[in-house]
């Protein structure tokens, strides 16, 4: 059983004038474990639907390795899903439910018996398989799902924001199982969240969307610290996006004349830890927060712009006695500093 | 732990309660009024001789009389067949308006609710005219030479079938239609992802997760049809005879109390019966439904 690559070659989709996906295209490795991520309406679930074959493309085409799908029916694709709302057969017990695919595929009895007892463990939902449906807690139920959708051995494996019913702390642990499974199987795997730590997380690449087009697809590194555009630098965190001239160098050199993103994490209010190659920022203290691992500093610059500097609790020895309205310095190194190529601030 | 009530929050409690309660007095009257007392009386009246005697004789006549036992075949009959021709028509009707865009569910719901807006003689006069030897239907039959004959479609048991499950139709699919449309459509698009036909999907997720839907169908369809009166009259032409025009005959033409309420009260067995029958039968499928999808 080897997992199998996936194409999408532009596809479109336009529900009468609302466009949903605007001529995407995408490539995805064997064994890669790719995010797409988007606000709600940025067309991420319904690309996934289209992959399934539950939404049928206006123009495009769809590949499973070699294999043209485009017009395939979905109970044909061999795909496993996870839905966000599970989807687990309420008049089925857990057993049967995993054990569902494998019947379709009139695997004998017996075997398919052991094979989705196999896969319950492998979930950790073993002593659970003859539990009602209604029985199980939401994590419970959520392991039931994935069970289900790798009993059969798909080559590939979409998820439709499968943890966004958990609370923080399941959805935490079910990332990294989540991830665990996929690192063990090694199955092509298409993951729609909103959640950008849940993608940062769980990814190999991540594939940001906005209104029905992929903005940048990269490493979840390269998609943090150097987004390609200003949607996807403010997708990803607390980003401040620095209008030209704003900015002067530490050394003194001329400023820079490009915008700039800058994460707020990046600052430091010690010149001294940043070094001699950054830049600096000069302006009013509007108002801090403490938020627990760290300090939350808005500064107004002479500009009128506002900028977000986030201080860990560990190097804020002062912070606690900064008062708003005095004047204060935020340094951020060269290295933090990123370029957005052909942006307006 | 102990626990302090105070009494006034608990009198505050209580009187919310039978408040609440009180709202179903109303109901409460009315069902005695209109239905326990109504049948009290029948009970009575069936060991009265018309005399006013208590006697079994009205047993003894009725139950010892061919005729009973032909009539409660007749509604059997009758009222199994009106229910398989509901679920024979109805069930893919409701899967299909499940199916359909909400919009055009609604127009076709419209359609299927029309019928139930005019009255019960004026739909059963419309078949006769459609089905009687010189009717539409068979005017249409031999008039394209389909049949060199009228076929006798009306004043026998199909005519009043066909009126039957017309009249009964709408309220089959009601609760059919509830059940499909509440089934979450990621089920079917689960099932569909594993590997099931469209075939396999109606065969374990649709069916056994409408089933609830299609025994409350077939409950009011064999409540109904037990009882039916108008259409076995009407499009029976005197050929068919259920309980309840042996009933009315019994009343009508001996003026005898006391043979009727037995009738009645076998009326009631018989739904009692079946009902209990309908509700063994539902837990046994889900049972099944359980064990049979296990692997």
């Amino acid at each position: 059983m080897k997992s199998l690559a996936i194409t999408i070659e532009s596809v479109h989709k336009a529900y009468g004038s609302y466009v949903a996906l605007d001529d995407v295209s995408l490539d995805i490795q064997a064994g890669e474990f790719l995010t797409l991520l988007g606000p709600s309406g940025s067309g991420k679930t319904t690309l996934l639907m289209a992959l399934a074959g539950f939404v049928r493309p206006d123009s495009g085409k769809l590949f499973l390795g070699d294999r043209d799908i485009t017009r395939l029916p979905p109970d044909k694709r061999d795909i496993g899903i996870v839905f966000q709302n599970y989807a687990l057969f309420p008049h089925m017990n857990v057993l049967a439910n995993v054990a569902y695919p494998l019947v379709l595929r009139k695997v004998p009895r017996a075997e398919a018996r052991q094979r989705a007892l196999d896969t319950l463990a492998r979930v950790k939902l073993d002593g659970l398989a003859e539990r009602n449906i209604a029985a199980l807690s939401g994590g419970q139920r959520q392991r039931v799902a994935l069970a289900r959708a790798i009993v059969f051995e798909p080559r590939v494996m979409l998820m439709d924001e499968p943890l966004s019913a958990l609370d923080k702390n399941l959805r935490e642990t079910m990332q990294y199982e989540i991830r665990r499974l996929h690192d063990h199987l090694r199955i092509t795997t298409i993951y729609v969240t909103h959640d950008q730590r849940e993608a940062l997380i769980m990814s190999d690449r991540i594939a940001v969307m906005n209104s029905g087009r992929i903005q940048q697809i990269d490493t979840p590194q390269r998609i943090y610290d150097r987004p390609s555009t200003r949607f996807v630098a403010e997708f990803m965190g607390e980003a401040n996006i620095v209008a030209p001239g704003s900015a002067r160098r530490i050394d003194g050199a001329e400023a820079s004349r490009e915008t700039l993103m800058i994460r707020a994490e990046s600052f430091h209010l010690d010149a001294k830890l940043v070094g001699g190659d950054g830049v600096a920022l000069e302006g009013i203290l509007r108002a801090k927060a403490f938020r627990g691992e760290n300090w939350l500093l808005t500064l107004a610059l002479d500009g009128g712009q506002e900028v977000l500097v986030c201080i860990p609790a560990a190097l804020a020895g002062g912070c606690a006695e900064l008062a708003a309205g005095q004047r204060m310095t935020a340094y951020a190194p060269a290295a933090k500093v990123h370029a957005i190529p052909g942006a307006m601030a | 732990m102990i626990v302090v009530r105070d009494p006034a929050l608990a009198a505050d409690a209580r009187r919310e309660r039978r408040f609440f309660l009180s709202l179903s007095l109303p109901a409460l009257f009315i069902v005695g009024l209109a239905a326990i007392l109504p049948i009290l009386w029948i009970i009575r009246q069936s060991f009265l001789t018309t005399g006013g005697e208590y006697t079994v004789g009205n047993y003894q006549k009725v139950l010892s009389s061919g005729l009973t036992w032909s009539a409660l075949v007749t509604t059997l009959e009758l009222s199994l067949g009106t229910l398989a021709g509901c679920i024979v028509l109805g069930t893919p009707l409701a899967l299909a308006l499940a199916s359909v865009r909400p919009r055009l569910a609604n127009v076709l719901m419209a359609f299927v609710m029309l019928p139930l807006w005019t009255s019960i003689l004026v739909r059963t006069y419309g078949w006769l005219v459609l089905l009687r030897r010189d009717g539409l239907i068979n005017a249409a039959l031999t008039g394209s030479g389909l049949t060199a004959e009228p076929l006798p479609l009306v004043y026998n048991f199909t005519g009043t079938l066909i009126g039957m499950v017309h009249y009964m139709l709408p309220l089959f699919l009601l609760p059919v239609y509830a059940a499909m449309r509440d089934i979450d459509p990621n089920l079917i698009r689960a099932a569909a992802s594993m590997g099931a036909t469209l075939r396999q999907v109606i065969r374990t997720v649709i069916m056994p997760l409408s089933a609830g839907g299609v025994f409350s169908g077939s409950i009011i369809v064999l409540i109904y049809a037990i009882g039916f009166f108008i259409t076995p009259a009407v499009l029976g032409g005197g050929k068919v005879n259920p309980l309840s025009t042996r009933i009315e005959r019994t009343l009508s033409t001996f003026q005898d109390w006391g043979s009727a309420s037995v009738l009645g009260i076998l009326l009631l067995v018989l739904m009692a019966l079946i009902g209990v029958m309908l509700l063994a039968a539902r837990r046994l499928v889900a049972q099944n439904t359980v064990e049979a999808s296990h692997a």
